[in-house]
């Protein structure tokens, strides 16, 4: 690795005349980005608490039954996660496309009224869910008329970048890598609107949705995100960083679109997607993996005195737990013949966890650093309590992690090898539930930290522009 | 060394190769297999009333079926070959939580009529009739509790 170092690299040179200066808020709108963080923050933290009820409703504490069920508890849980995860990548969106096309954003209002409009929609569902009103439909719970909301705001929020890029100065990659994956996220909510009398097509057409957001168009989004702070935290050259940026995405188009098949092995779809999603999902591992060597390889490769130390640990932190997360504990059970034994228990739990963590989590949470010095003019970054928020969500995870995979092994080998009845088994694994609440206690208190310090930094200012 | 312009194209062709892939065979798989897969001829009025009901009432936000869902209650793709019609329309039709006294993990108790819990229960016979290359695998061995 060292050789590089030795190399005429064309980064090498414009490096040496990188002026940290520039890392600061540049345009007055980019501010909006502010509160769609808050909001991603806060409904992040009350996913957190819908966690913890159905941790201990699986040791057999359901005591908010009558209140909320496991099946409202656990709709919230994951569209929560949805929510937040999208306010998050719009907040992003809202902060990078007007400092990437130099041009002020083209509605600020539009973009308050698309932020309270989806946060009413969030709230609506989530009191729904709680009253009965629902679709059965795993991470598309959310009634249909309510659908109908998300289109018209997603379009509104889309219709707001766009028109930012195009009267902007400039469209560079890491801009339209990053607009790509935010409109093919809203073309492909659409297969998930359609009603089906067949279980095994309404199954096939939501992972048009939900597979294709996370392994396919989200992955553009996080590497337009990621090539965005990596090329303002490491200052290597913007086209070093985009070339190697369409090599992923193109890595994971290649791998994850055929990769859909492994969600296509046991529903009632015919027998080839057994091979056909079994290679290709073997794949999708190598497009987190070349995410991970680049964030590495461009942070080496870049000189280090930004002084943002924190987004550093982020930026970083979800190139490489993405790929342990959504990677590796992905394809450990991606193949066919195991799948037939995980498919539909705690097992999958365990790599859902820590890859929504690492890929979309992590990353949401490293934009938020990096901007909120810039968007405040406060320099709260690199202090014991921005480590201590990484280190213990970051263990904390891990341990989860362990706790699921544990409890979902158990799970396989009495239940389907053994043939001990569903609930017998799940009686037998409640003690890894034990764990899972100590480590997401410590998950969480990390969360609670990074959150006590977004509220250090205070409200964004137009002096930020001036003073940094 | 890979340039710029050589990686955009990586990028696009293989999307588009690939994505051209993906939706012929989502074709022939939507047109062609599925129906005769599912036995489709077989999913009745009765069964499609009661996968409203299934996806009215979040089943899947507690159980697995076809293996999809939550972890938290028993996968149902063969519960009717397991504990058989009645049981099931019983348990639909408790006016009291599911489990309860037993594992401490209760399932709202619908309550349903009995013409919605024959629907309920002919929605998962259908299920439970779907050729699905082998799921859910019979479990290797069988083990008796001791105490």
């Amino acid at each position: 690795m060292g050789s590089q170092q030795n190399q005429p690299i064309k980064s090498k040179k414009s490096n040496k005349n990188i002026n940290y200066k520039t890392f600061i808020m540049k345009y007055k709108s980019q501010k909006i980005a502010y509160w769609f963080f808050l909001s991603a923050l806060l409904l992040f933290a009350l996913q957190l608490v819908f966690g913890f009820t159905m941790g201990f409703a699986h040791m057999g504490y359901d005591g908010l039954h009558e209140i909320s069920p496991f099946n409202a508890m656990r709709a919230t849980h994951t569209n929560l996660l949805v929510v937040w995860l999208l306010l998050g990548f719009m907040g992003a969106a809202y902060y990078i496309i007007p400092e990437e096309s130099q041009n002020e954003l083209y509605s600020p209002k539009l973009a308050i009224i698309q932020l309270l409009s989806f946060l009413l929609v969030g709230v609506v569902a989530i009191v729904g869910f709680h009253m009965n009103w629902w679709e059965g439909r795993k991470f598309l719970e959310i009634p249909r008329p309510l659908d109908f909301l998300v289109v018209v705001n997603v379009l509104a929020f889309l219709f707001n970048v766009l028109m930012t890029l195009f009267k902007g100065k400039r469209q560079t990659t890491t801009s339209l890598v990053l607009m790509m994956g935010l409109f093919f996220a809203a073309l492909l909510y659409l297969p998930g609107m359609l009603w089906f009398d067949s279980q095994t097509l309404d199954s096939f057409y939501r992972w048009y949705v939900v597979h294709l957001w996370v392994e396919g168009v989200w992955e553009l989004i996080m590497g337009g995100i990621l090539a965005f702070l990596l090329i303002k935290i490491t200052g290597v050259d913007r086209e070093v960083i985009e070339k190697w940026l369409y090599v992923i995405v193109g890595l994971t188009f290649l791998s994850g679109i055929l990769g859909t098949g492994h969600h296509y092995y046991y529903i009632g779809t015919p027998s080839y997607w057994l091979w056909i999603g079994g290679i290709f999902s073997a794949l999708e591992p190598l497009a987190f993996l070349a995410m991970a060597l680049f964030a590495i390889k461009m942070y080496r490769k870049g000189e280090k005195k930004h002084p943002n130390k924190t987004a550093l640990q982020w930026t970083i932190g979800t190139a490489i737990v993405s790929f342990v997360g959504a990677g590796l504990l992905g394809a450990a059970h991606t193949l066919p013949n195991i799948n037939l034994y995980t498919h539909g228990t705690l097992v999958t739990a365990m790599h859902g966890h820590m890859a929504f963590w690492g890929a979309y989590g992590m990353l949401v949470l490293a934009i938020i650093a990096y901007a909120m010095p810039n968007l405040t003019g406060r320099k709260l970054y690199d202090t014991g309590m921005t480590r201590a928020a990484f280190w213990l969500s970051n263990i904390g995870m891990i341990g989860m992690t362990v706790a699921f995979g544990a409890a979902g092994v158990a799970q396989v080998y009495m239940e389907r090898i053994m043939g001990v009845d569903f609930m017998e088994t799940q009686i037998e694994i409640q003690p890894h539930f034990l764990v899972l609440i100590l480590c997401a206690t410590v998950f969480s208190l990390g969360i609670i930290l990074y959150i006590i310090n977004f509220f250090k930094y205070g409200k964004p200012t137009d002096e930020a522009i001036i003073t940094a | 060394m890979l340039s710029k312009s050589q990686a955009k194209l990586f990028f696009l062709a293989g999307t588009i190769i690939f994505s051209l892939l993906f939706f012929g065979l989502s074709y022939d798989t939507v047109a062609n297999r599925v129906g005769e897969q599912t036995h489709e001829e077989n999913l009745t009025e009765s069964a499609i009333r009661g996968r409203i009901i299934w996806d009215e009432n979040n089943c899947m936000g507690c159980h697995t079926l076809l293996g999809e869902g939550a972890y938290y209650a028993p996968e149902l793709t063969k519960v009717i070959e397991r504990r058989g019609g009645p049981y099931i329309k019983g348990v639909l039709m408790s006016k009291t939580p599911w489990g309860e006294h037993t594992s401490g993990r209760k399932m709202v108790a619908y309550g349903l009529t009995s013409e919605e819990a024959d629907d309920v229960v002919a929605f998962l016979t259908w299920i439970g009739e779907m050729d699905l290359n082998g799921f859910p695998a019979k479990p290797t061995y069988k083990v008796e509790k001791i105490k």
